[in-house]
């Protein structure tokens, strides 16, 4: 059951994990921007809104489990985890990428309370998300087993592989949600290896498909809300820009890892823009 | 010896960007040269060669098992495919098609891999690779080349078009100091797969390094010698086949041995070494450095070469610990 949280509320958090990303980002001289602002509101949402999960008991059996399997984005999903109260979000934003800190530029789900799986290598979420969702079945857990992908991620055959499984095996609980920011490192995906028609293409492998503006919060909570209520599998291709948040970064390749300056005044005039941008 | 640079200021001399350039070269003479690469043309540099040759680079998009696939089915016709990701993708991801699509039918796939080791070190252990030496040296038909820096690499990539078969070749992610001068200096003049390369001779100890750390193992060297050991420095850059004859030589002259690997302590060069040796039955103190069976931390990789004693103060300090060991004053006469 979905926590009450007004969709303003939940506008101010991504406001908040925006400026947490950039500030990281600065602090660790570098990082995958590009991936982790476009997916900034549908983790918020997730996180504060939709998951049933508990910080103070992040083992918990019978608590949602959310994959994130686009791992480069750790940057957006371990100051998330900080913010619901997993972590220490100052020491994460401090130590972020730093020589044995914990957090590192993907995931370890060994190192991070509240990580439920280690990621980095594209293409592993899936499959192990269906895993989750099979036994969380054979235990009688009637949580939901949520992924996060990127598009480009869906290049990778072992997510067919996945998708076809979850249908099969008739995962009701099963939400794949695929971050559609457009982009890939080496350019746009319908440049590189083109992935349309996407909706067709996984609802013909079994999902029922929604689609919505995954950087438009009133959507993004509508589309959750349905995707809930839904009997899964269900994947919803959340549109989205990368880079979303900077109009320097928005909707480019090169957006997908920066490198910021030294100039302490580089990342305030990004932190201003956040601030001051409507969203 | 070669200075140290960064790749964000010295962006012309990384290996990847001496891989990229090297490659469009010889496709510019070779029109059997192709490349293939998974959303990793600019990191891994086998973008320069679609930029020469827009045609003849296949970018599958971010699916290993499709780019090693797609390369065998690319030598079958009758190309040389260069096929490049990081390495970890290479070895595992991909590694059944390198396995049995490239090595089982002895195709000419020149696998590429960068971003091996912990050169990626904040990236952690999701893209470390420290598998790939015991992986690759397992298959059969494969020839395993590590070379020290950008120069040896494009070296080694204009010399594996005539390597029959399968070919592997790892580099760091490109932001390592070089050993040499120039492609011109006299080690790289000699520089031929298969044939171990002496930096340094010595007496006392004989360092066995690959890959990344042998420029810090050739510094170590003349540290040693300020502390009155000498030790000679060898560059094992190929690792299969393995130069047997330089392994069982540097034994009978030094009797210690240190291997330097960015790599598992299990299955790489040490191991290599270390199976020579006691097929040889010559005897010989033999002390691995590399990463001991860990997952390791994220971290900068100079820190990380520091933490694993990859550094030439760690290789150092490891060298005179084996100095002090005793070797049993056995009758060594009856060896030859
Ligand atoms: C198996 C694997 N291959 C390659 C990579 C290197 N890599 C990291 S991010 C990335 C692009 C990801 O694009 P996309 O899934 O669209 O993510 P986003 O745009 O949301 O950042 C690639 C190829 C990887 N991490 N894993």
């Amino acid at each position: 059951m979905p926590n009450n949280v007004s969709v303003a509320e939940l506008k101010a958090k991504a406001k908040e994990l925006r400026l947490n990303i950039v500030q990281t980002t600065f602090n660790a001289t570098s990082g995958h921007v590009g991936g982790s602002m476009s997916s900034a509101d549908m983790l918020i949402a997730l996180y504060f809104k939709y998951l049933n999960v508990d910080p103070k008991n992040p083992d918990w059996d019978e608590r949602d489990r959310f994959v994130m399997s686009k791992g480069h984005c750790a940057l957006a999903y371990v100051p998330c985890l900080a913010m619901r109260g997993y972590l220490d979000l100052n020491e994460v934003m401090r130590n972020f990428n730093k020589t044995e800190s914990a957090y590192g530029m993907h995931p370890d789900s060994k190192k991070i309370r509240g990580c439920d799986a280690s990621t980095g290598s594209l293409g592993h979420g899936l499959p192990m998300a269906v895993g989750m969702a099979l036994g969380l079945r054979l235990k009688k857990i009637d949580s939901k087993v949520v992924v996060m992908t990127g598009d480009g991620e869906c290049q990778e055959g072992s997510n067919w592989e996945a998708a076809m499984s979850a249908a099969h095996f008739g995962l009701k609980n099963l939400i794949w949600i695929i971050d559609r920011n457009h982009f890939e490192i080496d350019g746009n995906t319908e440049d590189v290896m083109s992935l349309e028609p996407l909706d067709k293409k996984v609802e013909a492998f079994g999902f029922k498909v929604l689609k919505c503006n995954g950087n438009k919060m009133e959507e993004v909570d509508k589309t959750l809300a349905e995707a809930w209520a839904t009997e899964g599998p269900v994947c919803i291709i959340s549109d989205t820009v990368k880079g979303y948040g900077v109009k320097q970064y928005e909707g480019k390749a090169t957006s997908h890892y920066c490198s910021f300056g030294a100039e302490e005044s580089e990342v305030k005039k990004f932190i201003d823009e956040i601030k001051n941008r409507e969203f | 010896m070669g200075t140290a640079w960064n790749v964000y200021d010295g962006n012309k001399m990384s290996s990847g960007a001496m891989y990229g350039r090297t490659l469009a070269e010889l496709a510019a003479k070779d029109p059997r040269i192709v490349g293939v690469t998974a959303d990793l043309a600019k990191s891994t540099n086998i973008g320069l060669l679609g930029e020469a040759f827009p045609d003849r680079l296949f970018n599958v998009g971010i699916a290993e098992q499709n780019l090693f696939g797609v390369a065998a089915g690319l030598a079958k016709v009758g190309f040389i495919p260069f096929a490049s990701t990081f390495a970890i993708f290479a070895c595992l991801r991909g590694g059944e098609q390198i396995r049995t699509d490239a090595a089982y039918q002895k195709l000419p796939v020149k696998v590429i891999a960068t971003h091996g080791g912990v050169s990626f070190g904040a990236a952690g252990s999701t893209h470390h690779c420290i598998e790939d030496f015991a992986i690759m040296r397992a298959i059969p038909n494969m020839t395993v080349v590590i070379p020290a820096d950008a120069y040896e690499t494009a070296i080694a990539v204009k010399q594996c078009i005539d390597v029959p078969g399968p070919f592997y070749l790892r580099v760091g992610r490109g932001m390592e100091p070089l050993l040499h001068e120039s492609e011109e200096d006299k080690w790289c003049k000699e520089f031929k797969i298969g044939k171990a390369m002496t930096l340094k001779e010595g007496n006392d100890v004989t360092i066995i390094a690959c890959g990344v750390p042998t420029r810090d193992a050739y510094i170590a060297g003349d540290m040693l010698e300020e502390q009155g050991v000498s030790a000679q420095v060898i560059n094992m850059h190929t690792l299969k086949p393995i130069d047997e004859e330089a392994i069982i030589e540097a034994a009978v002259k030094t009797r210690r041995i240190v291997t330097v690997e960015e790599h598992n302590v299990i299955g790489g060069l040490g191991d290599a070494v270390a199976s020579v040796l006691a097929q040889s039955g010559k005897r010989c103190i033999l002390t691995k450095i590399g990463i001991p069976d860990e997952f390791g931390p994220i971290g900068k990789p100079e820190d990380l070469y520091a933490k694993y004693k990859l550094s030439s103060q760690g290789i150092m300090e490891t060298v005179m610990e084996i100095m002090g060991k005793e070797i049993e004053e056995d009758d060594w006469s009856d060896e030859d």
